[in-house]
């Protein structure tokens, strides 16, 4: 294939597919911040086409490959552990404390971002308040209705002044897909932190390992400071 | 090369879009098995290309890969709407093959650090999901095409006959790849 070619022939083949090959593996450097200077394009595009394609939004996860299904009547989140007054609200309870808001940036430890969230809920302090941590509590496992995701925060970091449990998602009521009715927003850490479909708080004197970080993700998922990422 | 590239990227197509559109995904669940079926097929797809290079009519291929690497000025004639004539490939499916080839090196890489990147933490490249989700549109809109020239299109739809069983009719040949017909048929005289 080395052979000299006559002057009315070209080796174009080899060259269009070097270039192809260098440019796309180059994107690997840059196809982040183009995309991000492209979203407010495709997001609107996407919202055009009734929001099919999750261009510059979410991309659903689950482990168990299905999932849980939200009533009203019968979900309950129990609240327990090691606190003085453990307690199971009803959706309605959740709903009547005072309710918080908040727009913020969502990063998935896998590379997308989802900017101005819109998220309404209630301030884990809120919680904190109703059944009074004990002294020895220094975290809380959240468990999901997803058998068996769980993950945990410090009492610490669910005292940032943006960590919420979410009950709505731009304005609407959080859907299957998002975790209804309740679910774990850190913005500052990593999704796979957020635990969603929320059944279950428990106050913990030692910070248990998590779904993700049994399977060597970390505990502390800060966002462009965890995970193999650094900023 | 075609059918293991095109029943490989039909399912690996299927199982990835059931993983990145939130609809389909929440239709379809199943998540851990959808995602070993995409990992699997990628990995069956690699095997059976290096199989039929190792085990094919490797001549051929070779034969193949020089034809649609060499452009002359006919295909140049034949891209500028000349109606140059052209050999057994014409200049628009040697850049379809060429686009392929680069978008299947393309795939497997970025693919490759979406796997291996979940298992050590090392090869996490951020962009590589935004990379591979780019490559699919670019190969859904180059597939739809191809689709609509060997399926629709009146005057080129016949060219299937040539990847199915192996002829085309001799008119047909003559006047689309009419320099790889002619010199068949002097071959032939």
């Amino acid at each position: 294939m080395s052979d000299a070619l006559p002057p009315s022939e070209h080796r174009y083949g080899r060259r269009g597919f070097l270039l192809l090959v260098a440019g796309g593996a180059s994107s690997l450097l840059w196809a982040g911040p183009v995309s991000s200077f492209l979203s407010p394009l495709t997001s609107a595009g996407s919202q055009l086409v009734g929001n099919l394609f999750p261009v510059g939004g979410w991309r659903i996860y689950t482990i168990s490959g299905s999932m849980p299904i939200f009533d009203p009547s019968s979900w309950r989140l129990e609240i327990g552990g090691l606190v003085k007054r453990p307690r199971t609200l009803t959706y309605d309870e959740l709903t009547a404390l005072p309710q918080a808001e908040q727009t913020s940036t969502f990063h998935c430890v896998t590379g997308w971002t989802v900017k101005n969230v819109h998220w309404a809920g209630v301030r884990f302090q809120q919680l904190f308040d109703l059944v009074q941590p004990l002294p020895s509590a220094t975290a809380v496992n959240f468990v999901s209705l997803e058998r068996p995701y769980e993950d945990s925060l410090t009492l610490q970091q669910l005292r940032l002044p943006d960590a919420m449990l979410a009950l709505k998602l731009d304005h609407q009521p959080l859907s299957r897909p998002h975790g209804s009715p309740a679910r774990v927003i850190l913005p500052e850490m990593y999704g796979y932190k957020g635990v969603k479909w929320l059944t279950k708080m428990e106050f913990v004197a030692k910070q248990p390992l998590g779904y993700w970080e049994q399977h060597g993700y970390d505990q502390n998922a800060w966002v462009g400071r965890s995970n193999g990422y650094s900023s | 090369m075609h059918w293991v590239h095109a029943s490989a990227f039909f399912v690996l197509f299927g199982s990835g879009l059931c993983l990145y559109l939130p609809s389909l995904a929440q239709l379809v669940g199943r998540r851990p098995l959808l995602k070993d079926i995409h990992v699997y097929t990628a990995l069956a797809w690699l095997a059976a290309l290096a199989l039929v290079i190792l085990a094919g009519d490797r001549r051929r291929l070779l034969a193949d890969a020089r034809e649609i690497d060499v452009f002359d000025d006919d295909d140049l004639g034949w891209l500028r709407r000349r109606g140059n004539p052209q050999g057994r490939f014409n200049a628009g499916q040697k850049i379809n093959t060429i686009v392929t080839a680069a978008l299947a090196f393309l795939f497997a890489l970025t693919g490759f650090f979406l796997w291996y990147g979940e298992r050590n933490h090392a090869f996490r490249l951020q962009n590589a999901l935004v990379v591979h989700d780019w490559l699919m549109y670019i190969s859904f809109f180059l597939v739809l095409g191809h689709l609509y020239l060997s399926l629709v299109n009146p005057s080129t739809r016949h060219s299937l006959s040539g990847i199915t069983r192996g002829w085309v009719r001799e008119d047909w040949a003559l006047k689309h790849h009419a320099k790889w017909a002619r010199a068949l048929l002097a071959r032939e005289d």
